[in-house]
């Protein structure tokens, strides 16, 4: 609470909290969300379960059929991450460690290596019970603690896990155990991709439904009523540690399945997918989505997961970063004119930038973009692309690169202070033609490192403007 | 008893504890006023070994310095300061303080953003390999003390001497001038604080600004023991100096200092001994899991740590 606020008269805050649920209802995007409420759970399911079974009949590569297996996984985890994080409101940052558990657990019962193959009746519900048990084990030392414990035991777990998997004989250390049996049914074994798309699938309808019976159940009320304040809860004669070690629990078996059928489908397991990358990279999915949401944590799943393979080539990075800066401006800036015009200025102001350089310097104008897309002719007679900015591996060769990356960063911190809502919209016109340079000549010739960076600075930005992600409920704390 | 080795171990210990010791400090005094887990207080030290790095380079490298050693010493972890320092601030104003009011785990998801952040950040900017001090170069292994078993180089005696002096001048800080007088006092109740007219804002700024030059000095004097950083070095780091201040206490001064040579000595002793221990079954690479099994046990028999306060919760 800072001091600034306490100096403010605080008149009318009851009231107006009071009125909370009352302005709330009155947008258009709450009046649409409490109209699907009223339809059937089940029948909101079958309405987004049956048109992603189709994907397989409509896409025809491999690959994208593998990335919609690996988008589902993700969304699987997304959903027992939101148990700990969006129900229960635990930081759980062991949480992976408990997906890679469960990954193991099956090759240890259904592998070459292990000389076993477990059918998966038998094999993937317990994986999951031995998993949700070693997380209520993990739970149970901080159970007496704030949640910020239990956040610092659970990250040294994951890298506990971590440093056992890789120095560890009989986990084959780095190189993983690469022959993992597939799926096995009453002898039937799951071996195409469009089997375990299916699998996994009806794996997240299975979860989801669980969920959500869970969470409007008593348990899932309580969970609630402790994530909003845990002292009344306990007043209220909830069993405040219990409840947190049952949500934990939960979260880790779910994240057990998702490991359990992971591995299978993968045919290998390896120290290497279970690390900090992928932690955060569940978390941007929770948050994004809106934790507390399950719809929400799905559709950011799929978000954050398309975005991350898109950014894997140079080509489609182009299209989803100036496409969704484009998204964005429009979609904030009112009346809507702003957007288009802040768009021309930018566009003006580059091109008139970029021939003062060339004029005097033509050196930093003469470098060539990387990417294939024809985004790339456009930009290259209007962005700052100096020639040798980055070296053969992608790295900036001298000072001037890593210059302009912080001068971007601290430009846009910096414009986040501006107060006057004209003054900000004017300083955007630099700022986005730095964005526009710094990308195309240093974050797009390391496309892998760029994706993390930009996945890190939107947790912090929707922590500081949208704290309840695209789906979730704005909470109102009370002090 | 080989006490060459328990020797060397203990010097060893006392090194790597009195870094973890300059980040339980930073992390603890965070904690004590703002109830909140700074995880990328890690990151920031990586950070500060960077900038060390780059202020080496700038002035002539380890092979042909420009200036005298001492003074290089010291100009890199002054620069590592100012720049940690300033990284601090910043990120308690864009990071943390427009979640002030915000339910708990906010803050922390926005720690784990800014910790992503730094470190792809020095990985876009400098790459994922090692970068060298080359202290080596810079100072002799053979200067220092060689005294019957005990075999101490300079470098080592410079750390932790350097952590002991930010030690003590914090020490004085917080307890002989006025400003440490109102840090005391916004972390025994802040909303109090700022009815005494002290500036919460101000406090929290410092603290954060002090706090993170210290995980910056400490940046620096990792790379001049160890001679090698890179971006992912922070983690580990960043996890051990949380450790020592739970383990010491959280939110308390001596406790962090106490913390932080305790895991430090502990983690140095299992590294040396945990081959004989367990009879060649586990590496040194599972010292982890001895730090681990201390960190459940102190959760589980004496959760306020060495010499915090057991925590009352107010209505």
């Amino acid at each position: 609470m800072s001091s600034e606020r306490q100096m403010v008269p605080r008149i009318g805050v009851d009231q107006w909290v009071a009125t909370a649920e009352e302005r709330r209802l009155r947008t258009l995007g709450v009046r649409l969300d409490e109209a699907v409420a009223r339809v059937p759970f089940a029948l909101r399911l079958l309405g987004i379960a049956l048109p992603v079974a189709l994907y397989p009949v409509l896409v025809d590569s491999e690959y994208l059929l593998q990335v919609g297996i690996d988008t589902l996984v993700f969304v699987l985890l997304g959903l027992g991450l939101n148990v700990a994080v969006g129900w229960v409101g635990l930081l759980d940052l062991g949480y992976v460690a408990f997906f890679g558990l469960g990954a193991y657990l099956y090759a240890a019962v259904a592998s070459e290596y292990a000389g076993r193959h477990w059918d998966a009746l038998v094999a993937v519900p317990a994986v999951v019970a031995a998993v949700a048990v070693i997380g209520f084990l993990l739970g149970l030392p901080s159970r007496r603690l704030a949640g910020d414990y239990l956040a610092i035991v659970t990250l040294f777990f994951l890298q506990i896990f971590l440093v056992v998997l890789i120095n560890s004989g009989f986990t084959r250390g780095p190189n993983g155990i690469s022959n993992v049996l597939p799926l096995e049914v009453l002898g039937r074994q799951a071996v195409s991709l469009e089997a375990y798309f299916y699998i996994t699938l009806a794996a997240c309808v299975v979860v989801a439904t669980a969920l959500y019976l869970v969470n409007h159940s008593r348990t899932g009320r309580a969970w609630r009523a402790l994530r909003e304040d845990e002292l009344a809860a306990e007043l209220m004669t909830m069993p405040t540690n219990r409840l947190k070690l049952l949500g934990f629990a939960f979260g880790a078996g779910v994240a057990g399945l998702a490991g359990a059928l992971y591995a299978p489908q993968q045919g290998a397991v390896f120290p290497a997918n279970f690390d900090l990358v992928l932690l955060i990279t569940v978390y941007a999915m929770v948050v994004l989505g809106g934790a507390g949401n399950l719809f929400g944590v799905a559709v950011g799943a799929v978000i954050v997961t398309g975005s991350l393979e898109a950014l894997r080539s140079p080509a489609d990075a182009s299209w989803l970063f100036y496409g969704a800066l484009t998204v964005t401006l429009l979609a904030v800036l009112r009346p809507w004119w702003k957007a288009p015009a802040l768009l021309a200025a930018t566009v003006v102001f580059g091109l008139a930038v970029h021939e003062a350089v060339e004029a005097a310097r033509p050196s930093l104008v003469a470098g060539t973009p990387v990417g294939q897309a024809w985004i790339d002719g456009l930009v290259d007679g209007w962005v700052l692309l100096p020639e040798n900015i980055v070296t053969g591996d992608g790295l900036p060769s001298g000072a001037l690169g890593r210059l302009a990356y912080l001068a971007l960063v601290a430009s846009v911190l910096a414009l986040t202070l501006v107060r006057s809502s004209r003054w900000r919209l004017v300083g955007l016109v630099p700022v986005l033609y730095l964005a526009a340079s710094v990308w195309e000549s240093l974050l797009l010739p390391q496309p892998a490192v760029a994706r993390y960076i930009l996945i890190g600075a939107m947790l912090v930005a929707l922590m500081a403007f949208r704290p309840q992600g695209l789906f979730g409920r704005p909470r109102v704390e009370i002090v | 008893m080989d006490w060459d080795k328990l020797v060397q171990l203990l010097v060893n210990g006392v090194t790597l504890g009195s870094v973890y010791a300059l980040v339980a400090l930073g992390f603890s005094m965070v904690y004590g006023i703002l109830k909140l887990l700074n995880l990328a207080h890690g990151d920031v030290l990586m950070v500060g070994a960077f900038i060390g790095w780059g202020a080496l380079g700038w002035l002539g490298g380890a092979q042909d310095p420009r200036v005298a050693v001492w003074l290089l010493i010291l100009l890199m972890v002054l620069a590592a300061m100012a720049g940690c320092g300033l990284l601090g601030v910043a990120i308690e104003r864009f990071a943390y303080r427009p979640l002030r009011r915000a339910p708990r785990i906010a803050p922390l998801i926005s720690a784990l953003g800014v910790s992503f952040f730094l470190q792809n950040s020095v990985l876009l900017l400098f790459g994922s390999e090692f970068r060298s001090y080359e202290t080596f170069d810079l100072v002799d292994v053979e200067i220092g003390i060689h005294w019957g078993p005990l075999n101490v180089w300079v470098i080592r005696i410079v750390v932790v001497a350097a952590a002991l002096a930010m030690m003590v001048a914090l020490w004085l800080l917080v307890t002989r001038t006025k400003l440490g007088k109102a840090m005391r006092a916004t972390a025994f109740d802040r909303e109090a604080a700022a009815m005494m007219g002290i500036d919460v804002d101000r406090v929290i700024v410092t603290t954060f600004f002090i706090g993170s030059a210290l995980a910056g000095a400490a940046g620096v004097l990792v790379g001049l023991i160890f001679g090698q950083i890179n971006h992912f070095m922070g983690f580990g780091y960043g996890l051990k100096g949380f450790i020592a201040a739970v383990v010491g206490g959280i939110g308390s001064m001596p406790g962090a200092m106490l913390g932080g040579l305790f895991i430090g000595v502990v983690e140095a002793l299992s590294i040396g001994y945990i081959e004989d221990v367990t009879f060649g079954r586990l590496g040194s690479a599972f010292s982890d899991l001895v730090v681990f099994s201390i960190l459940v046990l102190f959760m589980l028999l004496r959760p306020q740590g060495f010499l915090g306060r057991p925590e009352v919760k107010k209505v």
